[in-house]
Formats: C-alpha cells, sequence, structure tokens
C-alpha cells in the first residue's frame, strides 16, 4: 500500500501544506509494529490486525481502530501465449503448492509450471497462502511448494511472467502490466469464471478480494480525522482508482 | 623547534597512527560481538533439528538454513569455476601475449568492469541473461543458480585478473629466460614454468574472487529466483536457489525486532561473516607463506 499511501500523501499535501505527512514502507507488519509501539499515527496494512498484535497494542495502552479505505484484487498472471484462460481455486491451490507441476494437468501446453509469488513478508504473499493456497481454511497447514521462486517486487515477477510462458504467477491488480495475461478464477469447480475488474471486486463475484485497512491508536482526533476523511472522500477514492485498487463505492 | 617539541609531536603522530590502526580491528570485533549479542538466542530458541531442516519459512516457524548454505555455496563454486579459466586466461594474455599498446587499453578496461554497481548487473541479468539462459539451455526457468554464478563470475574477474596478473608479472624473468633457452616454446613456457611459479598469486586471487561472490546480495537476489530448496540433483545448477545474502536483504526489512526470525536472520549474518573471515585469513596466510620463500615478495 506504499503507493498508494505516497500518493495520497502528495495530493492531501498540495491542499494542506501545513500538514507534515511522512510515508515509510515495510509492509503490513512493520507498520502494525510501529503503531503498537507508538511511533507512527497512522498504520496502512493490506490485512487485519492478528489477535496477538491487538494483545500487544492494548498491553501497550493503544487501542487500534480499523478503518476500511480500498479494496483490492488479487490477479493471476500468465505469460500471454499461455493458452489457459481460467482456474478454480482447487486448481490454484494444487498448482502453488506443488501438487501440479505440468500445464497439460490444467488444460495447457506440455509445459512445466514456473510458480511466481511475492517475499514472505508481504501482506499479498500472506493473503494468497490464507486465501488461496489453503483455500481460506483456517486449520490447513499447507504451504507454496518450496520450488516457488520469491520475487523481491513486483517488476521481478512482471519481468518473468512477460517473457516466460512456463510462468504462473500473482499480485495486487495495480501492478498488473498490459503485458501479461490475466486468468479467469472461480472459485470451485461448476462456478463462474469471473477475471478480476473494479466492478468484479466491488460486487463480490471475484473471489480473491481482499480489503486494504488503516488502522489509527485510538478514534482519530484533529488533523488524523480530517485527512482520514478526505482519503475514504471522493478525492482519496479517485487516487485508489488510479493507482489500480478497488475504490470504496 | 627543540628536540623536547620534536620528540613530542614523534610520539603524537605515531599514537594517532598506531589508534587508526587498532580501531580497524576494533570495528571488525564489534562488528561480530553485535552480530553475536543478536543471533546467539538463535541457539536456544530453535532446535538444531529445526535450524539445520530443509525447509525455510520463517512465517510458519519453518528456520531450515541447508537450502540457503547450499544455495550460498553453489552459486560461489560456479562463478569460481566460471571466473577462473576465463580470469587466467585474461591475466596470461595481458601479460605474456598481449602488444604494448594493446595491454594499456585493457588494463583501465578492467578496472571499469569492476565499477559497475551490482545492482545494474543484477538487472541485466534478470531482463536480458536470464530468458537467454531459459532458452538456451532449455530449462523451465532462466533465474538458476547459473545465472547467479555468471553475473558473479562477472563481477569477481576484475579481482581475479588483476591479482593473477601482478603474480604472473612477479615472476622472475630468469625464469622465462632459462626455459626458452632450454628450447621451451613459448606456451610450454607459460604453461609449465610461469603459472607453477605464479601459483600462490593464482590461489590469492581464487580466494579473493570466492570472498567477493559469497558476499554478493543484488545481482543474486534478482536472478536467482530466491526458491528455498536443497539443490539435491545432478542439474542443481540449472533451477532456481535461495542465497543466505538474499535471505538477510529480503527479510530484515520487515521482521520484528526482537522475534525469533530476526535473531536468525543475525545467525546467517554470523555464518557469513566467520566464512568470509576464514578465507580472508587463509588468503593472509597464503600471501605471508609465499613472502617468506620468495624471499619478501609479496605476490607471485
Amino acid at each position: 500500500m506504499v503507493n498508494l499511501a505516497l500518493a495520497w500523501a502528495e495530493a492531501y499535501g498540495r491542499l494542506h501544506p501545513e500538514v507534515q505527512i511522512a510515508v515509510t514502507g515495510g509492509g503490513s507488519g512493520t507498520g502494525i509494529a510501529a503503531l503498537i509501539n507508538g511511533t507512527v499515527d497512522m498504520a496502512n496494512a493490506s490485512r487485519p490486525i492478528k489477535a496477538e498484535e491487538r494483545a500487544q497494542a492494548e498491553a501497550n495502552g493503544i487501542v487500534p481502530v480499523e478503518h476500511v479505505v480500498a479494496g483490492d484484487a488479487i490477479a493471476i498472471v500468465v505469460h500471454p501465449s499461455n493458452p489457459v484462460h481460467g482456474l478454480t481455486i482447487p486448481q490454484l491451490a494444487a498448482i502453488f503448492s506443488g501438487k501440479i507441476t505440468n500445464w497439460r494437468q490444467v488444460g495447457g501446453e506440455d509445459r512445466p509450471v514456473v510458480l511466481l509469488s511475492r517475499e514472505s513478508n508481504s501482506g499479498t504473499h500472506v493473503f494468497f497462502l490464507e486465501e488461496v493456497v489453503r483455500q481460506g481454511r483456517k486449520d490447513d497447514k499447507t504451504l507454496f511448494s518450496p520450488d516457488t521462486l520469491l520475487m523481491p517486487s513486483s517488476e521481478g515477477i512482471s519481468a518473468e511472467v512477460r517473457q516466460n510462458p512456463n510462468a504462473i504467477g500473482y499480485d495486487g491488480l495495480g501492478y498488473v502490466t498490459p503485458d501479461q495475461k490475466v486468468l479467469a478464477v472461480a472459485s470451485a469447480e461448476g462456478q463462474p469464471y469471473v477475471l478480476p475488474t473494479v466492478e468484479t471486486v466491488k460486487d463480490g463475484s471475484y473471489p480473491i478480494a481482499r480489503e486494504l485497512y488503516i488502522y489509527t491508536a485510538g478514534e482519530p482526533q484533529g488533523a488524523i480525522r480530517e485527512y482520514l476523511d478526505w482519503i475514504v472522500g471522493p478525492e482519496g477514492q479517485a487516487i485508489v482508482r488510479e493507482l489500480g485498487f478497488v475504490p470504496l463505492r | 623547534m627543540n628536540r623536547l617539541n620534536v620528540r613530542w609531536r614523534e610520539f603524537v603522530i605515531e599514537t594517532l597512527i598506531r589508534l587508526s590502526g587498532f580501531s580497524a580491528i576494533l570495528f571488525v570485533v564489534l562488528v561480530f560481538l553485535f552480530l553475536l549479542k543478536e543471533g546467539a538466542p538463535t541457539f536456544w530458541q530453535i532446535s538444531p533439528g529445526n535450524l539445520f531442516g530443509q525447509r525455510w519459512y520463517p512465517n510458519e516457524g519453518l528456520f531450515g538454513t541447508w537450502p540457503l548454505i547450499l544455495g550460498s555455496l553453489l552459486v560461489t563454486a560456479g562463478a569460481v569455476v566460471i571466473a577462473l579459466p576465463l580470469g587466467l586466461a585474461t591475466a596470461v594474455f595481458i601479460r605474456e601475449l598481449a602488444p604494448d599498446w594493446l595491454r594499456e587499453i585493457l588494463k583501465p578496461l578492467i578496472e571499469v568492469l569492476a565499477g559497475i554497481p551490482s545492482v545494474v548487473l543484477g538487472f541485466l541479468g534478470m531482463v536480458a541473461v536470464a530468458p537467454l539462459v531459459r532458452q538456451v539451455l532449455n530449462v523451465p526457468t532462466g533465474l538458476t543458480a547459473f545465472t547467479g554464478a555468471l553475473m558473479l563470475a562477472y563481477m569477481s574477474l576484475p579481482t581475479i585478473i588483476s591479482v593473477a596478473e601482478d603474480a604472473i608479472d612477479a615472476v622472475p624473468k630468469s625464469y622465462r629466460d632459462g626455459a626458452l633457452a632450454l628450447g621451451a616454446t613459448h606456451w610450454q613456457t607459460i604453461w609449465r614454468v610461469v603459472l607453477p611459479a605464479a601459483r600462490s598469486g593464482v590461489i590469492i586471487a581464487v580466494m579473493l574472487g570466492i570472498g567477493r561472490a559469497i558476499g554478493e546480495t543484488m545481482a543474486v537476489m534478482m536472478v536467482t529466483g530466491n526458491a528455498a530448496r536443497v539443490p539435491h540433483e545432478w542439474n542443481a545448477l540449472f533451477l532456481p536457489v535461495r542465497t543466505m545474502t538474499a535471505t538477510i536483504a529480503a527479510e530484515m526489512g520487515e521482521v520484528a525486532q526482537g522475534s525469533t526470525h530476526y535473531h536468525v536472520l543475525f545467525a546467517v549474518g554470523i555464518l557469513l561473516f566467520v566464512v568470509t573471515f576464514l578465507i580472508n585469513a587463509a588468503t593472509s596466510v597464503v600471501i605471508i607463506r609465499s613472502g617468506e620463500r620468495r624471499g619478501g615478495r609479496l605476490m607471485g
């Protein structure tokens, strides 16, 4: 969410130059940890706060308040020449956990599957693990296949997907470039295959979607309250749409 | 200026220089102590079975470092195997075969090679070399240990060439004259007299190349695929790996201070420190011993 946070801060800074906004990246975990330590006013997170993090915060006298500020979809991307158009969640789970290793097992060409993923400290990675690889089951302990390539950035994933016909990867909708092919996803065999767009995320038909949050220490007051109101207002949401995420309305 | 003044000045200058020298040792010791302090909790927080297991997935408490250690070793070994013959051949060419005008061009060019930032090489590797490797070698992906070894070889090459070149240069002219007088051809002289005489310098060059390769982070992070798998097949060089350096770089930024993951990353750092230290220490021993043998020459 750092790109979003930066875009928001920049735009708001132009409207209200008296307000100083400093944005640092580092991932959902880093932001929430900083909130718990009392070193930041707002923590952006692409996943909900965990129970143990909430307990730690309250032990420090901080009550985290959750605000939903945008939506996001995880797009499954493959090389443009890949004949496969859609996959189900169970198929994706089997592919990314290493049970399916050849494209012909899902109706593609006779090619080995090359798995691309974000690094394990990324909120996107964790979300994908829980919702796709483990198919949303809380007690499932399946892991990504050890052969999964963990790329340090979205550009790393894009660079491989756009030139390797064996590749399959995932990333936030805002990071997909036009030279990659996006697959339609069905939640199960027999369900409709849906492509990720702003509309299909908003109406809930795309199965791999999530909310993006900002956590504050207690109910926001003063300048923080005004900033948050602006973020969920029309101008902040226009920036959300511009960056490829899904606005609230 | 009277003698007391001069003696005082001398004393101050010598002390300052001595302090500077010792401060270098002090920094190294302090760094090592800090690594130890932050990494030591690993050994009582994680069981050895976990620490030397085969699966590295910290999110779920799996801290098997074998894939990382073997990944680093594989990429480094590959880099040395590629860079050593190439570097040695280049050094021989520059010293023994190239005309003077060519030598004057090649030497600065090699220094320029050394100046290219590793992240630029990593990017080139990711965008240009990896697709080529995939197409030419017909492997599933071009992000492999081999690609990493290639980029590392490129980076170690200037070091290996410079040191090997100095070693060859230090071989006394009398050796070459003697060989030629006995009827040896130029190549026989190089291969059977000069190179064996320059042996310790070549060993030093290899060790410095290894030291450079094992510590490289950005380039390998971008081209080796970062898949934490144990390279157990015969063709593991052409499959993705994950190095210790890339793991620290990718994960340290987001780890919670004081968590088990944090301590393990420092433990991996300790391992890297120790390995690099041992390589450098061994190199120094070889330098000193070869110096003694040759009556004081530093290389060769």
